[in-house]
């Protein structure tokens, strides 16, 4: 079971207490962009083993979004942050290096 | 006007803990900057309570100031003197963005009382929440799930736990809260 603490209110659950919300850090295609860029937006996800980054939303809970960086082979939550971030904060990013040396995640590393 | 009912009229259950609908409860939703001068003002000349901490809950018997969210509080106060007090918070915070709801009659309340360690257990059993003494004690403030449905919980005191949720889901709420203190239902997780 997958154990995730909530940066907005503190609450560490297990993941019933909140609702997964798909890839993290994609980038925005809407009216105006290639058919191409649309469809990446819509349906290119990079679903890995190992290193990845979602959005959560506590739903059961303060109802607020937010990030995490998990195993998805361990369940292993390297740790949660902001949702108002374009990119995982370095404190972050240092957590996986230390665990999971050479990570690579889309442009991340 | 109508005469205003609560979503069960007050039932009760004795189990190995007692579990009462507590009736009709003045509730109002409050939102914005909860660290700002003016919200922290306006809360304590609405209900002479401060802005609790994070995760926390300020307040005894039927006046509560609750922490929802970052953004975010439940007022509880009596039923009858909901309207003055949601008036007062607007006049309050008319000069900043806030949101201020009367919510009483979309809200059911729950207590359960009696031994300590079972109150803790019955919740327990419903909510995925560390119900140890060490982990939730009174002045906490949880909002969790209840078996379907979203609740939020605390402690007034060592053997009681209070419970929010919705008016619509009430009944269930209650066939669960019955169904978790049910005669000869002990686990003794806590005891
Ligand atoms: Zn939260």
């Amino acid at each position: 079971m997958l154990i995730l603490t909530c940066p907005c209110c503190g609450v560490t659950a297990e993941e019933t207490e909140f609702h997964g919300g798909g890839e993290a850090h994609i980038k925005r295609f809407g009216p105006g962009s290639s058919d191409e860029d649309f469809h990446g937006y819509l349906f290119e996800k990079v679903n890995p083993k190992g290193v990845h980054f979602e959005r959560w939303r506590h739903a059961n809970g303060c109802g607020k979004w937010f990030h995490a960086a998990r195993c998805t082979v361990t369940l292993e939550v390297f740790g949660t942050y902001s949702a108002q971030t374009t990119e995982p904060p370095q404190d972050i990013k240092d957590k996986i290096s230390a665990k999971r040396p050479g990570w690579s995640w889309r442009e991340f590393a | 006007m109508s005469e205003a009912v609560s979503a069960l009229k007050g039932a009760s259950f004795d189990g190995i803990v007692t579990v009462e609908e507590m009736g009709l409860q003045g509730m109002i939703t409050l939102r914005g900057d909860l660290a700002s001068p003016e919200m922290k003002k306006a809360v304590k000349d609405a209900t002479g309570l401060n802005v609790p901490e994070q995760g926390h809950i300020a307040g005894e018997g039927g006046n509560w100031v609750a922490w929802m969210s970052p953004d975010e509080l439940l007022l509880i106060v009596a039923y009858e003197s909901v309207s003055d007090t949601e008036a007062s918070l607007r006049d309050a915070l008319s000069k900043v963005h806030h949101l201020a709801v009367n919510v009483s009659d979309t809200r059911a309340m729950f207590r359960l009382s009696g031994n300590g360690a079972l109150v803790r257990e019955a919740i327990a059993k419903l909510c995925p929440v560390d119900m140890r003494t060490e982990a939730f004690a009174p002045g906490q403030f949880r909002r969790s799930r209840m078996a379907q449905v979203p609740a939020a919980i605390w402690m007034p005191d060592e053997s009681s736990v209070q419970v929010v949720c919705f008016r619509s889901v009430a009944e269930y709420a209650f066939n669960l809260l019955k169904g978790a203190a049910a005669p000869g239902s002990e686990v003794s997780l806590f005891s």
